[in-house]
């Protein structure tokens, strides 16, 4: 079925193939394949959702955007696939992905984000860029250009002649259940609110007795566990290849800067609209054309509501 | 600026090249040749991003400058017939026009910093997937080509890639075009008031500074050298595709060469676009020439040079943010002059 | 309790203290006072660490606060209610004071010192699920000292409790800070409004342009001709 191919916009022929075809078939009707495409799309949400939470997560409290989160993402996905290839079962294996691109982010932060804090934004943006180059071709150099599949095939759930991917259901739920536990953490826990209020104002933490340091390490690692989960749902639903962040990236930001960067539960809203752009776009017309419809609306909402369509942190 | 000295004998030597390098490597001219005509372009396209660039202006949208200069040049010769004489003035302006359109609001509603560079990444993602959706014209992923003129040497098509000494000159010519712009710029009156906006827009627009004007006139004429690097780049490769000219891989190379090379001094993406180029050429002939690196990685070794771009990038940005000549002609003016006189090249952060 | 000898601080080029040696001993109330810029905010934020002193020693009870790092400080007992009071707007109330909390020490006494803290302040139990950007002036001024109250501190840092605050109402947080006081809580606290802290500290130094330049007892202060002239406006 075609949205299987969301996300998936690969350079092969395939694709291209495909996209003729709808070209040529298809025009978009208010029927059963449009209901299928919205309820595809908001399946879809749930998994942006999910990056973009990471994501958000991270600009909120380091003020830093990490553009090379998609590039993680990807790391976690070979992690994976590995570790279940090696023989570990298939939570097992993705329970190594979260703890690895974890670390990742851990890593990250110290390595390349810390000596930066001080530095303009921008230069933050652009390092976090060199990561991604790095990522991609040390992917690339580590594991060929192949593409690769866990092989983990969960069939579909078919109802009043639709069909969902069972994948993609699982997807759903889990990111939906990451999110209520993320919230649940940043609202109960000491360490949640001291997140929280990082981001408030940084410099009276220490009158706290908190440890920034301690503090952006945290929020790191649980960036990158987030990371890390999503890739443990996107080796179901997608093959694993070096460039597959270059795919969803951009996404992930404009879902981040349409929600206003740094709101959580703005960017789970934007994700949802984002992700009905594509479905029904893409079933309208070619994958790509979801996608370009996606940014252009982003576009227009930013020139309309610069700080996003829920920011209120400028 | 010493710029008339230097010229002087610069200019002769650089016209010279060709025959230095006939005399030099006559085995392998086309070889030389090519790099520096890929250095000498790609400097023309890093000038034209690094107007913006020092500025405070960093677009993650180049690439799609890049894109449409290239596509829309390919698409009316391949389609229409039209002449790149006529097609690369059109490009230029589409550029220009949707460089404005996305440039007017973000200066009107001082859309800087993260928010600049995300929006315009959506927009290099845009174009590339207009680029990949509209396949039945430019071939999708896969890239399309101009279509060759006679022997591939024609002023009317603006063919030249066989010939790589007239490749070279022309640009050359580009590349003195780029430096020349870079330079009037420097010396204008816009350079003080974009220097004075990307330090503090109020106090700017206090004193009378129209900065969404300035900033429009910078991006215009950023996007127009953009679009016209894109363009002579495609002629010369003789072929397009939205990985290699357009998209999100294409604005960071970019950005990232100028922040190697150095963004606020004129040869800076040029030092920038030397840098990368050797870089990338150096990794690839030690590699094909080793056995040993080409067991241990295969075919994958063409992603070292990305690698140690990337690593490179992250150690320019953390320990060198002015870049390679940035940095040096900084060392030499402290050297020069007495230690109390601040450095005056580069005092922005 | 609080024994500072020689500090000197400042900001990159700037000195801002020159050799400030005071001592605060348990159960007092002592008053630092003096214009505008003398550096009487910075002497608080090197005792809490949020500015690394440059020269001489700091002690709290016998510990150097100077190899403490800044967010140890809190555990040493002393709790700073820092200048603009600057809660975190976006929190509720009740969450600011579990930030306060934070620190492990102070965690398994949360809730005792959180009903503690009602107790005292019977308004923020009120307001306890609010936004604390949302309170009044007063009531953030509240929130701010009980806020620093929770890490359960010997020693209160104030700077400026007043500030920005209309009459009324500083006339209420100088009762507030008389209750904590009355709650065996030792008070070093920083004012322009002289004439109004002088009534309620023990002590008091005089600060100016990062120099000690008096101290005494707050009625010796308080009846100093040239105090009364250049600060009370007498």
């Amino acid at each position: 079925m075609f949205t299987d191919l969301i996300l998936r916009s690969p350079p092969q022929a395939g694709v291209s193939k495909d996209g003729r075809e709808r070209n040529a078939s298809m025009d978009c009707q208010l029927d059963i394949f449009f209901l299928e495409a919205v309820l595809n799309g908001l399946l879809l949400a749930g998994l942006l959702a999910l990056l973009a939470l990471g994501l958000n997560l991270i600009f909120g409290v380091i003020d830093v955007v990490w553009i090379c989160y998609a590039e993680l993402v990807m790391v976690g996905m070979y992690g994976i696939y590995y570790a279940h290839k090696g023989g570990a079962p298939f939570i097992l294996a993705a329970v190594i992905g979260i703890v690895l691109v974890a670390a990742a982010g851990i890593v990250l932060h110290q390595l390349v984000i810390r000596p930066v804090l001080d530095s303009a934004p921008i230069n933050q943006l652009l390092v976090t860029g060199g990561v991604l180059f790095f990522l991609q071709a040390a992917a690339t150099m580590a594991f060929g250009i192949d593409f690769r599949n866990v092989g983990i095939r969960l069939g579909s759930f078919n109802a009043f002649d639709m069909s969902f991917s069972y994948s993609r259901i699982i997807t759903f739920g889990v990111a939906l259940a990451a999110m209520l536990l993320l919230w649940l953490f940043l609202s109960r826990s000491y360490i949640g609110i001291a997140i929280r209020a990082i981001a408030q104002d940084r410099q009276i933490m220490p009158l706290m007795g908190v440890d920034q340091r301690r503090i952006y390490m945290i929020t790191s690692a649980i960036g990158g566990g987030l990371a890390g989960l999503a890739a443990s749902l996107m080796v179901l639903q997608f093959d694993i290849y070096p460039q597959i962040g270059l795919q969803f990236g951009p996404l992930i930001f404009m879902i981040c800067v349409l929600g206003g960067l740094g709101n959580m539960l703005g960017g789970f809203i934007a994700a949802f609209i984002i992700s009905e752009f594509i479905a029904v776009g893409g079933s309208c017309f070619a994958t790509e054309w979801g996608y370009a419809i996606a940014f252009l609306f982003f576009m227009v909402v930013i020139f309309i509501r610069p700080q996003g369509l829920f920011g209120g942190k400028s | 600026m010493r710029i008339p000295k230097t010229a002087l004998i610069g200019v002769p030597i650089l016209l010279l090249v060709p025959l230095a390098v006939r005399f030099a490597f006559p085995a392998a001219e086309k070889y030389y040749l090519h790099l520096l005509i890929q250095i000498l372009i790609w400097s023309f396209i890093y000038t034209g991003w690094s107007l913006m660039g020092r500025f405070g202006l960093t677009s993650l949208g180049h690439g799609a400058f890049t894109g449409i200069g290239a596509y829309v040049m390919v698409l009316l010769w391949n389609y229409a017939g039209i002449t790149p004489w006529i097609g690369i003035p059109v490009a230029i302006v589409v550029s220009i026009i949707v460089a404005l359109l996305v440039g007017y609001p973000c200066f009107r509603l001082r859309i800087v910093g993260h928010y600049f560079a995300l929006l315009t990444l959506a927009l290099t993602e845009f174009v590339r997937l207009c680029i990949v959706g509209l396949r039945d014209y430019t071939g999708g992923s896969l890239g399309t080509q101009p279509r060759r003129f006679g022997d591939g040497v024609s002023l009317y098509a603006l063919q030249f890639e066989p010939d790589r000494v007239l490749s070279y000159y022309v640009a050359l010519a580009l590349w003195a075009l780029g430096l020349y712009v870079w330079w009037r710029i420097d010396r204008s009156m816009d350079r003080y008031a974009l220097d004075a906006a990307s330090q503090d827009e109020d106090a700017a627009a206090s004193v009378g500074i129209d900065v969404t004007r300035e900033k429009l006139k910078i991006t215009a004429i950023s996007a127009a050298m953009c679009a016209l690097g894109g363009a002579i780049y495609a002629q010369y490769q003789m072929y397009i595709g939205p990985d290699t000219i357009a998209g999100l891989s294409v604005s960071l190379n970019i950005v990232f060469a100028v922040i190697a090379g150095g963004m606020w001094v004129m040869l800076g993406p040029t030092v920038g676009a030397v840098f990368t180029q050797v870089l990338s050429e150096v990794l690839r002939v030690t590699i094909q020439n080793s056995a040993a690196l080409q067991k241990v990685f295969g075919s994958a070794v063409l992603a070292l040079d990305t690698m140690i771009y990337g690593l490179l990038l992250i150690l320019f940005i953390i320990y060198m943010p002015k870049g390679i000549l940035g940095t040096l002609l900084e060392r030499r003016e402290k050297k020069q002059e007495t230690p109390l006189v601040p450095a005056k090249a580069g005092t922005r952060s | 309790m609080l024994e500072l000898s020689n500090i000197d601080a400042g900001y990159g080029g700037f000195q801002a203290l020159f050799g400030v040696s005071m001592t605060v001993k348990a159960g007092e109330a002592v008053a630092v006072i003096g214009a505008n810029g003398a550096g009487k905010t910075t002497l608080l934020r090197v005792i809490s660490g949020l500015l690394p002193a440059t020269a001489g020693t700091m002690t709290m009870e016998g510990v150097s606060l100077r190899a403490t790092p800044p967010h140890k400080i809190i555990s040493t007992g002393i709790a700073h209610v820092p200048e603009g009071r600057r809660l975190f707007p976006r929190l509720s109330v009740e969450n600011n004071l579990k930030i306060g909390a934070f620190i492990p020490a102070a965690r398994q006494k949360f809730a005792e010192r959180l009903a503690f803290v009602y107790e005292l302040f019977p308004r923020l139990k009120e307001r306890r699920a609010q936004l604390a950007g949302t309170l009044s002036g007063g009531e953030q001024q509240m929130c701010a000292i009980a806020r620093a109250l929770m890490s359960g501190p010997k020693l209160v840092l104030l700077d400026e409790p007043s500030m920005g605050l209309a009459p009324v109402i500083v006339a209420q947080v100088f009762d507030l800070v008389r209750r904590i006081r009355g709650e065996g809580y030792t008070v070093l606290i920083v004012e322009q409004n002289v004439r109004q802290v002088l009534r309620i500290a023990d002590r008091a130094y005089l600060l100016e342009v990062g120099r000690l330049k008096a101290s005494g007892s707050a009625a010796e202060l308080a009846a100093s001709d040239e105090i009364r002239k250049a600060y009370m406006g007498i």
